[in-house]
């Protein structure tokens, strides 16, 4: 862990000797003309989109881990389980793929609903002087959210399922003895003893989601001015900026890319201890026994 | 609630209590009320969104039908069974949705891939390279096999080295305790929050550019195995977990040391476990991109030796070829892809099918032979 932090910084001083500060302020990237570069306009995007992608997958893995845990026939519970092991295992490439040529030209119909009546909110407002036609809808930090929503659900749902499936039997029988309904228990012993689960699991989500490398690289058309709009076109991230700079860059790209990575590295780094110290805090040790 | 289910079975035997209590029953009434919630919610929506309202299309139907089942069907619900029921009612169609969302994305990546993909799926796919393949030439000419060798070989010498090195760590966290146990674990998970391009950087900064390497198949395989070493470690930790304390203490008291009972009993124990944790992360491994991108270099010819010269591999192939602006290298990208998706499932499955059972089930192979041997 520390080789590669310290490699990392050993090869990305270079460019944050140069850069100095301004890495944190300066929005625009092309350290390879001499120029000024910086992740201020980065961040916001690489975080813009794991937040777009979270504000899908946590409730649809929390409603999925339920139905494993409480809702489903048992005969199909493994079935489930195995299919959203499944989805953590199909590549990101992949979904990449499917996410440019099918899904895109589908949901952008939702982005221009999402602009023609929800225009006020600034999320979801286009400045573009041709009024909301379809052209400006692709490639957008929605778009790419979606996709990693994708990725993100399974590790959410596999967290929150294991977690849920601890909750005491006893409390949970006591609660039906008193008549509640399923939803009943679920409300009133499952969840309240689940939210660890769901903390740390929303929080695992988001270091995915934040890495994601691919799937960004091929929806994203990169821009570099940070701006609230999420389903107007261009976004860009941290590791996609990586993945698309690296073969046209000289040596100062290349170690700026590095510090780049690190500052990635660094708060992935963060969000996964949390999350994982949250998970660990609401989990009981029970060993098996013969 | 096993509980409950099973409590329920055995009081029900003796002849003298109360009939039994499903939990789970589904009365008549409850699918009536389902399917003509459904239907009139059809019919409703196909009234309002079709003939009164100036709009159309599939998805806005669909959603409108939706709406007014979840309407209909928790009024019905409330008619009949009061207001606890119905919010019941409203939360179980809530998590079905969920969860069919979750499924769905699954299912239809999995057959657009394929209906993509099986055009240009030749078995000279899987024997020729792209060194007689220009952009223009057709899409079945040429095929990935230089790209597939290249996976295998990278993905084996990436599981070489890991695999030894996680189920060593995960003995050492869960049967030796050493001092060192705490701090590994938190490494171990830290590890795996590195994102698979930091991975890349890190094998480009310290093998390629600190130790003057080229890019190779060799380099590849060192950034996958960063990837693989935290997740094997991970679920071969859980598998040891899962072997019951009876069996070690049975061996200790035995007289067995420390390394005996590890290797006698332990390991063997979790044996099917351990092969799905490692069959998993091959899974995983396998589809990753982002680190190849930076270390192997990509080539269109055919490069037996991962330790000289650049080297291909199935995922860079796909990203690289579906950038293209002719329809054949896209279509030569989907095959690819399909390739790549068949490796993964054939891999999960069989991941699944050996690692299925607890540790304490024994396959019928192992049954033949421990007959053979006159122990069982």
């Amino acid at each position: 862990m520390a080789l590669i932090g310290g490699f990392l910084l050993y090869r990305g001083i270079d460019a944050l000797r140069i850069s100095g500060w301004g890495f944190i302020t300066e929005s625009q990237w092309a350290p390879d003309m001499g120029g000024a570069f910086g992740i201020a306009s980065l961040l916001p995007y690489t975080f813009s989109i794991a937040f777009v992608a979270l504000f899908i997958a946590v409730p649809i893995s929390i409603a999925t881990a339920l139905f494993i845990t409480e809702y489903a026939p048992r005969r199909i519970r493994r079935f489930l389980t195995a299919t959203i092991d499944l989805l953590a295992a199909v590549p990101s490439l992949i979904y990449g793929l499917w996410g440019l040529f099918y899904l895109q030209p589908r949901i952008i119909t939702l982005s221009k609903w999402l602009a023609d009546n929800l225009g006020f909110v600034p999320f979801f407002k286009v400045n573009d002087d041709f009024g909301t036609s379809l052209g400006v809808f692709p490639s957008s930090t929605f778009v790419a959210g979606v996709i990693v929503s994708l990725m993100v659900i399974p590790i959410c749902t596999s967290v929150m399922r294991e977690v849920f499936g601890q909750a005491p039997p006893g409390e949970r029988e006591g609660a039906m003895a008193l008549g509640g309904t399923r939803w009943g228990v679920v409300r009133d012993v499952v969840l309240p003893f689940g939210q660890g689960g769901i903390i740390g699991g929303s929080m695992l989500g988001l270091g995915r989601a934040l890495g994601e490398t691919i799937a960004v690289t091929l929806i994203i058309s990169p821009s570099f001015d940070a701006k609230w709009s999420i389903v107007e076109q261009g976004s860009n991230s941290i590791a996609a900026l990586i993945a698309l700079k690296f073969s046209e860059s000289t040596e100062t790209g290349i170690s700026a890319l590095m510090a780049a990575g690190l500052a990635l590295f660094i708060i992935t780094l963060l969000v996964n201890t949390a999350a994982s110290s949250v998970v660990n805090r609401s989990r009981s040790g029970s060993a098996t026994e013969i | 609630m096993s509980f409950a289910l099973r409590r329920n079975k055995t009081t029900s035997d003796t002849p003298d209590t109360e009939s039994k209590i499903r939990i789970r029953t589904i009365e008549t009434i409850d699918v009536t009320v389902m399917i003509g919630s459904a239907i009139s919610a059809f019919a409703l929506s196909q009234l309002l969104y079709e003939t009164i309202l100036p709009v159309s299309g599939a998805l806005g139907f669909l959603l409108t039908w939706y709406v007014f089942f979840i309407a209909i069907s928790w009024l019905a619900v409330r008619e009949i069974r009061g207001t606890v029921r119905a919010k019941d009612h409203l939360a179980r169609v809530a998590v079905w949705t969920g969860a069919s969302l979750a499924i769905i994305p699954l299912v239809l990546v999995v057959l657009y891939v394929i209906g993509k993909g099986y055009h240009s799926l030749r078995p000279q796919f899987f024997s020729q390279d792209q060194r007689y393949v220009g952009a223009l030439s057709d899409s079945t000419e040429g095929g990935g096999a230089h790209a597939i060798i290249g996976t295998l070989q990278q993905v084996g010498i990436a599981s070489l080295i890991a695999v030894p090195l996680g189920i060593t760590t995960a003995v050492y966290m869960n049967e030796v305790k050493g001092r060192l146990a705490k701090p590994l674990r938190t490494v171990v998970d830290a590890m795996s929050a590195v994102p698979s391009i930091v991975a890349g950087l890190f094998i480009y900064a310290a093998w390629i550019l600190a130790l003057g390497n080229q890019q190779t198949g060799l380099a590849g395989s060192l950034a996958l195995s960063v990837l693989f070493l935290p997740t094997v470690t991970r679920t071969a930790e859980v598998v040891l977990r899962l072997v019951p304390g009876g069996l070690r203490e049975a061996s200790l008291a035995l007289g067995g040391t420390e390394w005996r009972t590890t290797s006698r009993v332990v390991l063997p124990t979790s044996r099917s476990g351990l092969v799905t944790a490692v069959i998993l992360g091959v899974a995983r491994v396998i589809g990753e991109t982002a680190p190849l991108i930076l270390t192997v270099g990509g080539a269109f010819i055919m490069n037996w030796n991962p330790l000289a010269g650049k080297q291909d591999s199935l995922p860079f192939f796909v990203f690289r070829l579906i950038r293209f602006p002719q329809e054949a290298q896209i279509a030569r990208a989907w095959t690819g892809a399909l390739v790549l998706l068949i490796l993964v499932l054939v891999l999960f499955v069989i991941a699944r099918a050996i690692g299925g059972r607890g540790p304490d089930n024994i396959s019928r192979l192992k049954k033949r032979r421990l007959k053979r041997k006159g122990l069982a």
